[in-house]
This record gives C-alpha cells, sequence and structure tokens, in this order.
C-alpha cells in the first residue's frame, strides 16, 4: 500500500520560465484530489510531474519518502498511473488489446497472459462497463465509451494512484458525468486515490474530496470544497466575479459567474 | 474473449494470448509465401515446371535443371525473399515507433543513406582511368555502413530532451533529400559507368545474387528478426503515445534508440546485397496490419511474410515480363507502391 505522495520544494519549468516554483505539497490517500485553475496556470504540468512524465528543474516528487526520479520507471508504473489528456490507440486496436497493456509492468517476456493478468484484466472491463465491447476497435468507440476504455487500461496497471489529466475533455455532460461517477465508485469502492485535473468548478466541488487551487506558479489554497470555496477564491484563481451557493441536490459549493446573459425573472 | 485462446505452459512459467484468428491467417500467408518462394524457381529465361523444381530441391533432378535452379535462380530468391522480410519488419518498427502508417525507412532517409554511400564508393575508389581500385565486392558494405549511419545522424538531429516521433520524420525527411542531392552530384560529375552502376543499387535489383551473399545476409537478418520477435511488447506499448508507455513503466527514449538501430540495421542488411528496392517497408506492415491487426506479435511475421512475398513477385516479374531484357525488381515494386502510397494518403485525409 502506498503511504505518502508530495512535493519537496518542487521547481517545474518549460524553457527559461518557470510554472511552478518551489511547492510542498502532500496530496491526501484514499482520497479523490481535484486539481483547478485557470488556463496555462501549470495545474497540467504539476500532474505531469508528479506522474514521472516531466523532470523538475529543482526540488522533488516523493513516492513514500522516495525520490521518484530515483526509482525506476517500472518500479513507479507499479504504484502510480496515469492517463494522459486524449489519448489516441493505434487505428483497430481492440478494447481487449489496449487493457492488457495495462499489465505491461507487471509482465515479462515469458509471462504474458498469468492468471492473475487475466483476473484484472477481467475485473477492469467490468469496472468500466465496457466488457461486452471488449473485441471492438477503440477507434470505432463513442467517445464516453473509449475514454472508459482507457480508464480501464490504468485499472489493469493496478496502482493505489492514478492520475487523470482532464478525463473528461470533448466528452458531453451525460458522458462527463458517467465518467467521474465511475472514478468516485473506484475511489468509494476500492480505495484508489484518484487526483486529476478538472475545468468544471461545480463538478470539481461535487466529486473531490479535496481540492488544490493553482495560481502564481504555487498553490493558491487547498482543503475540502466546501471548507475553501467561496467567491473571493473564484476570483482570485479565475478572476471571476460570481455568486457561491449550494447544489439544491449535493448540498456542495455551485458557482454561478456573473456576465451577462437574458434575464427571465 | 470470443477467436481467443489462453495457453499456459510449464506450470504457468510461460503464458500467452493468442489471437486464432489472426494466427491462421498468419499461417496462410505463410504458406503463399513458401509457394511463391518454391514457384518462383520455375521462373526465368526458361521456364521449368514446378514438379521438376521440386524434384531438384529434393536431389532427384537433371544436372542442367539443377544447375539453372540452384546456382543461378536459388540464391537470388533467397535475396529477395529475406531482403523483403527485413524490409517489411524495418517499416513494422518504424511504423510503431512514429505511430503514422505513412512511415517507411525510405521516408526517412535510412534507404537514401544507403545509396549516398554506394555511391560515394564508386567515386572514392575509382582512379584516373574510371576503373574501380578496390574490388566491387565492398559495395555491399558500403551501402550497410551508409544506412546504419545515416539512421543515427536522422536520431541525434532529432534529439531535443529525447525524440519525439514528428521530430524524427520532419529531420528524416530533411536528411533524405539532403543524401539524394549528394547522390545525384555525385552521378552527374562521376563517369558514365558508375552511374550505371549506382542506379541499379538505387532502384533495387537481386540479379547479382549468388550464395555467398545468400550466406552472409539470410543468417544476419534471421538473428535481427528474431530480435525483433522478442520485443513486440515494447512496440506494443511505445504505439500507444509516449506519455503512456512512459506512464506504463517503459523507458522510453531507451527503447525508441534500440528500435531505431534494429530497423536501420534490417535496412541496412536487405539493401546491402539487393538495393535500396522501394515501398516494401511502407506497403507490406501496412497491407498485414489491414488483414490481422495492430498487434505487433503477429503484425511482425506477417509483414515479413507479406514482404518476402512482394519482393519475390517483383522479381519474378522483373526477369519474365521483358524477356530477354531485365527490369530490376525494384521497379515493380515502386510501380506498385507509389500508387498505393497516394491511395493512403486519399483514404487518410486527417493524417
Amino acid at each position: 500500500m502506498t503511504e505518502t505522495l508530495e512535493t519537496k520544494s518542487l521547481t517545474l519549468n518549460y524553457g527559461d520560465s518557470n510554472i511552478i516554483e518551489n511547492l510542498d505539497l502532500s496530496i491526501p490517500m484514499n482520497e479523490i484530489t481535484v486539481l483547478i485553475g485557470a488556463n496555462g496556470c501549470g495545474k497540467s504540468t504539476l500532474l505531469r510531474s508528479i506522474a514521472r512524465l516531466l523532470k523538475p528543474k529543482h526540488g522533488s516528487v516523493l513516492l513514500d519518502g522516495q525520490d521518484i526520479f530515483k526509482l525506476s520507471t517500472k518500479q513507479v508504473a507499479k504504484k502510480l498511473s496515469i492517463l494522459p489528456q486524449s489519448p489516441v490507440a493505434p487505428e483497430g486496436l481492440t478494447v481487449l488489446q489496449l487493457v492488457k497493456q495495462g499489465r505491461y509492468p507487471h509482465q515479462s517476456w515469458r509471462k504474458q497472459w498469468t492468471e492473475k493478468d487475466e483476473e484484472i484484466v477481467l475485473n477492469s472491463l467490468k469496472a468500466t462497463g465496457v466488457d461486452h465491447l471488449q473485441d471492438k476497435p477503440v477507434d470505432e468507440l463513442s467517445g464516453g465509451q473509449r475514454q472508459r476504455a482507457w480508464i480501464a487500461m490504468t485499472l489493469a496497471q493496478d496502482t493505489d494512484i492514478i492520475l487523470l489529466d482532464e478525463p473528461t475533455t470533448y466528452l458531453d455532460l451525460t458522458h462527463q458525468i458517467e465518467i467521474l461517477d465511475l472514478l468516485f465508485e473506484l475511489n468509494q469502492q476500492q480505495k484508489r486515490t484518484i487526483i486529476m485535473v478538472l475545468h468544471d468548478i461545480n463538478l470539481a466541488c461535487r466529486y473531490a474530496d479535496h481540492i488544490i487551487t493553482v495560481r502564481d506558479r504555487g498553490v493558491f489554497q487547498q482543503g475540502r470544497p466546501e471548507e475553501i470555496m467561496t467567491k473571493t477564491l473564484v476570483k482570485h484563481v479565475f478572476d471571476l466575479d460570481c455568486k457561491m451557493t449550494n447544489d439544491p441536490i449535493f448540498g456542495t459549493p455551485l458557482c454561478i459567474p456573473f456576465g451577462k446573459g437574458r434575464i427571465i425573472s | 474473449m470470443k477467436n481467443l485462446k489462453t495457453i499456459r505452459l510449464l506450470q504457468n512459467k510461460v503464458s500467452f494470448l493468442l489471437d486464432i484468428k489472426a494466427s491462421k491467417k498468419l499461417t496462410l500467408i505463410s504458406i503463399i509465401a513458401l509457394a511463391v518462394f518454391l514457384f518462383s524457381a520455375s521462373f526465368g529465361d526458361s521456364f521449368i515446371n514446378p514438379i521438376k523444381v521440386l524434384q531438384v530441391l529434393i536431389g532427384n533432378g537433371s544436372d542442367f535443371d539443377q544447375l539453372i535452379i540452384v546456382d543461378f535462380r536459388m540464391p537470388r530468391i533467397f535475396i529477395a525473399a529475406f531482403a523483403g522480410m527485413a524490409l517489411a519488419v524495418a517499416g513494422a518498427i518504424l511504423q510503431g515507433i512514429i505511430k503514422n502508417p505513412l512511415a517507411s525507412p525510405d521516408l526517412i532517409g535510412i534507404s537514401a543513406g544507403g545509396g549516398a554511400a554506394v555511391v560515394g564508393f564508386l567515386a572514392m575508389f575509382s582512379d584516373s582511368n574510371h576503373s574501380l581500385t578496390v574490388s566491387i565486392e565492398w559495395l555491399p558494405l558500403a551501402g550497410f555502413i551508409g544506412a546504419t549511419i545515416v539512421g543515427l545522424i536522422v536520431y541525434i538531429f532529432a534529439w531535443k530532451d529525447g525524440v519525439t516521433p514528428t521530430r524524427l520524420v520532419l529531420i528524416g525527411i530533411g536528411v533524405s533529400a539532403f543524401m539524394q542531392a549528394i547522390t545525384t552530384m555525385l552521378m552527374i560529375i562521376g563517369p558514365i559507368y558508375q552511374a550505371s552502376e549506382a542506379n541499379k543499387w538505387i532502384t533495387g535489383s537481386v540479379k547479382s545474387a549468388d550464395w555467398s551473399q545468400v550466406q552472409i545476409v539470410v543468417p544476419l537478418i534471421l538473428i535481427l528478426l528474431l530480435i525483433t520477435f522478442f520485443i513486440t511488447r515494447q512496440l506494443n506499448v511505445q504505439e500507444l503515445g509516449d506519455d503512456t508507455a512512459a506512464s506504463l513503466g517503459q523507458s522510453v527514449q531507451k527503447t525508441r534508440l534500440f528500435l531505431l538501430l534494429l530497423s536501420s540495421s534490417l535496412v541496412a542488411s536487405a539493401i546491402s546485397f539487393a538495393g535500396a528496392i522501394g515501398f516494401v517497408g511502407l506497403m507490406a506492415p501496412h497491407i498485414a496490419r489491414r488483414i490481422v491487426g495492430p498487434s505487433f506479435g503477429v503484425l511482425i511475421p506477417t509483414s515479413a511474410a507479406i514482404g518476402a512475398i512482394l519482393v519475390m513477385v517483383a522479381d519474378i516479374i522483373g526477369r519474365t515480363a521483358f524477356n530477354p531484357l531485365e527490369v530490376p525488381a525494384g521497379v515493380f515494386t515502386a510501380a506498385i507502391g507509389a500508387p498505393y502510397f497516394i491511395y493512403l494518403l486519399f483514404r487518410n485525409p486527417r493524417k
């Protein structure tokens, strides 16, 4: 079981400009953490660096106290997986063939389909509800189904921590809810730690146990959505004037932006 | 799980998931390749009945048939088949690295590098009387070295905090154009005989194959193919994209360098004797993908079989269609390949 995931004086850069500066951050385990922030604030960059996809300029990301760049890629891949933004599967690759790749860090040339592999792959297909599509090519699926197939692959990797970079981009609202419900269930039932970047503040408040707001090359504020999400925070993080109220169904914070539009009452 | 069979052997020490449908197709294509291999010995200046060919192969034929088939025809069939396999597999690997069905060894300059080296070799070792100062037997080695070095150059130039597929293609196209420019320049300023010798190589022909060449090329290509077969897992993961591959625990850059070296060596071995037979590395893996799907475990051997068929058939046509004139096999692969390439472009407008 993975105990801790944290960053220590982490500085990230693209070329000469720093995206994140000197960040100390600790991610709560067994919860859903959502990173939010304005476009280009560095939330995706931060997520990628936590997943070992981006080498820090200074500082480090510590997984159970160990610098992830001192661990081998394979060691990290057994504890932590990331689903990149809009991944593309090769033409004609079937759902089963894709999900099977999730077992890569656990396999060797001789052992490509052990009983454990089979069990975990079939469970992942079931958990994401794509088991009936397993012989279909991924590129022939709808957007929502395709994203569920990719999440199934990530699940098959069987890691305690799952990172997702905007898993709902390009999906209509129905499929956004479907994907977030799926991730919520995975967290509830299997206690997986989920860390993701989302654009929609209201959906973030509904699904996240912990929200991290990113601004000015660092974390602006973090905590339970109901404790930290205020109109002042939205103003600071997104430069948006709004009214905060509670979601009539879930009771979670709901942000209604000011601006123009039709007024009918 | 339909059409799939779980295979677990030696108390689960070895386990695979076999795609039965794809495996059946692979078997069928391999049988066709073997049939083409045997029957192509029938074709040439004179047609020899396939039954007589079989008699010769089991050591029962007439001395005359024996001479024609074993000494004249078999070496070129071997070279054609193995060059075809190597080019096809090299193309399949490149398409996996670059994640685009239009990638091929011709495109990223590996073949052109071999061509430039061959012409350079002819220019460097000619004396003032325009005759070679060293044996022409060294020419294939020049082609081999040229192709490998250019593969490496493309990789090094494409490096910028790692090598991305897009950079690999763009640098490859640039290097390829540069190599062709060198080739053309050397051919224009060099003597005539040199241009015709070089041209034969650049087009690709298995006409001058003999058993000593077979002894070098066949084991070399077999070893490279065997290595490729053991790393199909890495190719499958590499094709999912850099981020996904890294997330799955692959050392993406190290794997990519190894795959590129493997692909370059395959091309280099194929073209050293057979010349730069074009379009096989593009067509064969693409046709194979349409037939058995993108999983490399079955895609690699299927590409190899199709590549062998393509070059052997091109050579059969080349030595019979305009008899007594011989046309290099590369002319026919290009004649089918170029329209195929255009068809691919039209079929994939979004790519």
